[in-house]
């Protein structure tokens, strides 16, 4: 109940600070796009509902130990530069460029990092148009000419027919192009790949491809719309197009896409593990040779208490499980199946 | 689809001669194609022949779920615990070394935990695990009740395994002595004990 108060808190904190941004960004509502009002509200309840969901997450045993040690080890006195540096390289490596990802697969490479880069272009463009952050006004006396205004602050100005402004008008556009080449290939693969369908669920891995693809097509749609048919169904293509986006903000929460506030924690267990690495070892306490950091099996032990396991032994030398490593686990097991026929008279079982 | 609920999964590490084709089978999975999941060891190499695979039990109650940070470990409905889901895991190891049967792997070229995931492809369509299908000993074995009964009259299965004060039930079964009729497969109690490979070839040189 505690969790969930904490969280429910979080929540309603951070939606009243991203509301009070959208007010003081937008000059008092005054630069909103009443026609995006629906897409601001989605906004917020997704806020809401991610921020709600992080807390709980962060609150669970493994998760707040990770959350704890990883902070410390990064800021960590004499270590923070290179820590800094090595951020950066983790950043462009493993999130710019996916390569964990190339190494898994060039297709499923490809697909995530397609997808992945047209929804933040995607996501950079109409939040702030939403929140009322950037607007773009005529100058004064010259109808050529647009000035993009960056919270109310004005800012670099362009002529609207020219390659800039084509480019900068039709963002969303190629954001929708890398999408939907992303989400081919990713239908692609669940459809062709006997693996990937046994394990596949609707709702999880399907449903968010169905919603890139429906938000990119019906985008799309508005733009053919006003550029080759006089505007025609506009106003049924908007209406279609909010829809889709509106439905994806609201599950945004819920499913898939929330991995993409989860995974930044793998940044932090980078630097846990080469703490860890640096540090002591544990030694097994069977066969004697080192199979983890030490902090990590002390800080597993807690972790499984905190969790209501309870695998400490009765042997004073070993104390408890974790201090036995993987391998010596596994032989224990046919040990232990052993000695029951041997208990029995010895043989096998036939 | 799940697992047909008459199927089980039986392993009996005394059956087991070490010749690895459950290993190559194992790769074979379209789940983790090209990666084996199963663990074959010589339990003691020095002083037993004796080999055992290792496949995933999958718990009850799973440890490595439960200590997953980034909640990347799911169990279906049917009780297969599948290995970690691609978009979450974070590579922390956490159920690597949680894992009181040693079972899954850290592939730290993909920053991803592998695991056994009892073939699901298969087993989800009423057929067997690699494992099972080429084992020639039958120390990987799946299918009914019934037939293991009738296949090993004086073994019966136990799916419950004590380390020390926890006791964890798994899906999958362990062969063990019907005479014995224990309520648990202590692992703990046994880890100080020798691998007993040598004892039974000398009861077959005897014989």
């Amino acid at each position: 109940m505690q969790a969930i108060v904490k969280a429910f808190t979080w929540a309603v904190l951070a939606t009243a600070l991203l509301g009070i941004l959208i007010v003081l960004g937008s000059r008092n509502l005054k630069h909103l796009d009443a026609a995006l009002i629906g897409y601001m509200f989605a906004s917020l309840f997704a806020v809401f509902g991610l921020t709600y969901r992080y807390s709980m997450w962060l609150q669970r045993p493994p998760t707040a130990m990770y959350w704890r040690r990883g902070w410390r080890v990064f800021f960590r006195r004499g270590a923070l530069g290179s820590n800094l540096a090595l951020w950066l390289r983790r950043i462009v490596q493993g999130f710019a460029l996916n390569l964990f990802i190339w190494r898994r697969g060039r297709s499923r490479w490809a697909a995530h990092w397609l997808i992945m880069w047209g929804c933040i272009v995607a996501a950079a463009i109409t939040f702030p148009l939403v929140f009322g952050w950037i607007h773009f006004e005529t100058l004064p006396g010259n109808f050529e000419w647009y000035r993009a205004y960056l919270f109310g602050w004005p800012t670099f100005a362009f002529p609207i027919d020219s390659a800039i402004g084509f480019f900068i008008f039709h963002g969303l556009v190629w954001a929708a192009f890398l999408v939907i080449a992303g989400v081919m290939l990713a239908m692609r693969r669940r459809m062709r790949e006997h693996g990937a369908a046994a394990v596949q669920e609707f709702g999880e891995d399907i449903l968010p491809l169905i919603l890139l693809f429906a938000i990119s097509v019906t985008g799309l749609m508005l733009t053919a719309s006003y550029t080759w048919m006089k505007g025609y169904a506009f106003d049924f293509l908007a209406i279609l197009h909010a829809i889709t986006v509106i439905f994806t903000l609201l599950y945004l929460p819920f499913g898939k896409f929330f991995h993409i506030f989860q995974r930044p924690a793998q940044l932090g267990v980078a630097f846990y593990k080469d703490a860890g690495a640096a540090g002591d070892q544990a030694l097994c306490r069977r066969c004697g040779v080192a199979f983890a950091s030490r902090m990590q099996v002390e800080d597993l032990i807690v972790v499984e208490r905190e969790l209501g396991y309870r695998y400490e032994l009765s042997d004073s030398q070993v104390q408890h499980y974790q201090w036995i490593c993987p391998r010596c686990r596994r032989s224990a097991l046919a040990v232990a199946q052993g000695s029951l026929w041997a208990s029995c008279g010895g043989g096998a079982g036939d | 689809m799940p697992v047909p609920d008459h199927l089980e999964f039986f392993i009996d590490p005394n059956r087991c001669i070490g010749c690895q084709a459950c290993v190559q089978a194992c790769s074979e999975c379209d789940t983790h194609r090209g990666h084996s999941m199963i663990h074959l060891e010589y339990v003691e190499r020095s002083a037993s022949t004796q080999t055992t695979p290792v496949v995933c039990m999958h718990c009850h109650s799973p440890t490595c779920a439960e200590v997953c940070p980034a909640d990347a470990i799911k169990r279906t409905g049917d009780g297969v615990v599948q290995s970690a889901r691609k978009p979450r895991c974070i590579a922390c190891n956490n159920c690597v070394l949680a894992c009181p049967f040693g079972v899954p792997k850290m592939k730290s070229e993909f920053d991803l935990m592998m695991k056994c995931d009892m073939c699901y492809d298969r087993t989800s369509t009423g057929r067997k695990p690699m494992c099972a299908t080429v084992c020639p000993s039958q120390a990987l074995f799946f299918g009914t009740r019934e037939e293991i009964e009738q296949l090993r009259t004086r073994s019966a299965p136990i799916n419950r395994f004590r380390f020390g004060d926890q006791v964890v039930t798994t899906k999958v079964n362990m062969m063990a002595p019907r005479a014995a009729r224990p309520e648990y497969i202590d692992v703990a109690a046994a880890m100080q004990e020798d691998a007993r490979g040598g004892d039974i070839m000398l009861n077959v040189l005897m014989a």
